[in-house]
């Protein structure tokens, strides 16, 4: 199919904000970037600037390459052999796939939230402190303190305070992901990445989710991978929709959604295909 | 007919049930009316003394304390060795990549190796060496018996450890040595049964020591002795045509077993203290 027809990134919302590390850049900016897997071309040249404490919803037909992109954000593709990337992705402005860069400090900026929550083998205490306990935090004190502080951001404090000692994997799988958030969060992040982080959760846990990147997004910058149109429209203040491995269009969550300027982008919303 | 075909199965089922048990039941019926009446603190305490073979004085505290030297030893080092091999092979490799299929059937075929060719082989080895009949070798030599049996069902378990668990660890800035840490958190109910399983085969195997290990009436007292062990204690015992040396073995025999029990319940209790924030 031909899509290079019309100019790919027609309008980029405006993110010129500085941040707290002096950089004139928003938290994540994408340049040019490629990625094969065994020499399939999976990311064609990507281009965007996601904007700083506010969600962006990446949307798009399965095998889209949505869940590639945001991988590389952290770069989780990094265990993985055959994956080869070009480009360049600013987080911060410094670039993550400089020869030089010390991947565990651009982890560290970002909480993942999997499709699947995944509670380490541990306490749930021990779940949320994980973080900051291998980031050097100590003391029994300071990190009870971190983990009621986040526990209570993910409203999960009232539901375990008196079981904080038994095993994560206890709670339900809806109690797991906020757990997971809370986990996320106690790394005290600028940037949380959730990969379809509530497709595996029941309607009230997955509203719960949505609610609380609702109530987070002046703090963080989020991006959000999902298939579902209709949570994209519920939560996002910008939409990227990605087509065969192109960025077809992105702006702000009116925009996509109410005057979709591209043909593709106009089917896929009207349900034309999925 | 639905219903005929039915009990058929739950015949069968009920029936090998009770056969093994009926087999294990009768093992330790053996052993117990042979063995406890020559079992006496004296057997226990006391190692062999002149004409021990011959039905006088003594006891097998030598191989008690070998077995358990080279049983010790053995899985120590076979844990070393197991689980930095299980994790490459499912966090570094690619699970399905062909060095990762062509490694499990290596261990496969390991583990089918009867445990003389491994006794044989680790006495070619020695002599290469020039070690004598040692516990150094009787341990090399258990090591690579057990240590196919460990990578194997450790393996079992890291195969089912989803990749998430490590994304979500290295998502939030862990390095690979603290992932690697929380893996084998979770591994460790596998870990427990892989050594409760190599235990249970390195220890009461005879023919691994019998070149390599040796036999002697003493304890040692370094690395470099050949030592006693309680498979062939019993087997030296067994072959005696003295009635009450034959008793003793199953005295041997009964103590093997006790030993065996003895682990089994401490590594299981353990691995579930230890794995107490898992399910």
């Amino acid at each position: 199919m031909e899509l290079m027809t019309e100019p790919m990134i027609a309008e980029q919302p405006k993110t010129k904000v500085k941040n707290s590390s002096g950089c004139e850049k928003p938290h994540i900016e994408v340049e040019n970037l490629n990625l094969y897997i065994q020499g399939n071309h999976i990311l064609k040249n990507i281009n965007m600037a996601i904007p700083d404490k506010s969600i962006t919803c990446i949307i798009g037909p399965s095998g889209c390459g949505k869940t590639t992109l945001l991988r590389t954000f952290n770069r989780l593709h990094d265990d993985s052999v055959d994956v080869k990337i070009t480009g360049k992705l600013f987080v911060d402005c410094e670039d993550i796939y400089a020869k030089d860069t010390e991947v565990t400090h651009i982890r560290k900026k970002m909480g993942l939230l999997a499709q699947r929550p995944c509670s380490l083998p541990m306490s749930i205490i021990d779940n949320v402190v994980y973080g900051p306990r291998i980031h050097g935090v100590r003391g029994r004190r300071k990190l009870y303190a971190i983990a009621r502080h986040q526990l209570n951001a993910v409203g999960l404090w009232e539901e375990v305070k008196d079981r904080l000692k038994s095993p994560a994997s206890k709670l339900s799988i809806g109690q797991q992901q906020r757990l997971c958030l809370a986990r996320g969060l106690a790394v005290e992040p600028e940037i949380i990445l959730g990969d379809e982080a509530t497709s595996a959760l029941d309607p009230i846990s997955s509203k719960t989710i949505e609610e609380l990147f609702l109530s987070i997004k002046d703090k963080y910058t989020i991006v959000l991978v999902t298939h579902t149109l209709r949570q994209a429209k519920r939560i996002a203040d910008y939409v990227a929709f990605m087509y065969m491995g192109e960025l077809i269009e992105f702006g702000t969550a009116d925009q996509v959604f109410n005057h979709p300027k591209h043909k593709l982008t106009r089917e896929y919303i009207s349900g034309g295909f999925s | 007919m639905k219903k005929l075909e039915e009990k058929i199965f739950r015949f069968l089922m009920i029936g090998s049930t009770v056969l093994i048990f009926s087999v294990l039941i009768f093992i330790l019926y053996v052993i117990l009316k042979k063995g406890l009446p020559s079992l006496s603190w004296d057997i226990i305490s006391k190692i062999p003394s002149g004409g021990f073979y011959l039905g006088k004085e003594g006891g097998i505290l030598n191989a008690i304390i070998g077995s358990l030297y080279l049983i010790f030893f053995s899985v120590i080092i076979s844990l070393m060795i197991s689980v930095p091999v299980v994790m490459y092979l499912n966090f570094t490799l690619r699970r399905k990549s062909k060095l990762a299929s062509f490694a499990r059937l290596t261990f496969d075929v390991l583990f089918g190796i009867p445990s003389i060719v491994y006794g044989a082989f680790g006495f070619t080895v020695m002599i290469y060496f020039g070690l004598q009949a040692s516990l150094l070798g009787g341990i090399i030599a258990i090591s690579l018996l057990i240590i196919p049996v460990m990578i194997r069902s450790i393996d079992e378990v890291a195969i089912l450890i989803p990749n998430e668990l490590v994304e979500a660890t290295k998502s939030l800035g862990a390095t690979n040595y603290e992932t690697i840490k929380v893996i084998t958190r979770q591994l460790l109910p596998g870990i427990s049964t892989a050594v409760l399983l190599s235990v249970g085969r390195g220890i009461g195997d005879a023919a691994t020591v019998l070149f390599t290990a040796g036999y002697t009436d003493s304890i040692p007292t370094s690395l470099l002795q050949p030592t006693a062990s309680l498979p062939l204690a019993i087997f030296f015992q067994l072959s005696s045509p003295v009635e009450e040396v034959q008793n003793r073995a199953y005295a041997a025999a009964l103590v093997l077993t006790i030993i065996i029990l003895i682990l089994s319940f401490a590594a299981r209790f353990f691995s579930r203290r230890l794995s107490k924030n898992k399910i």
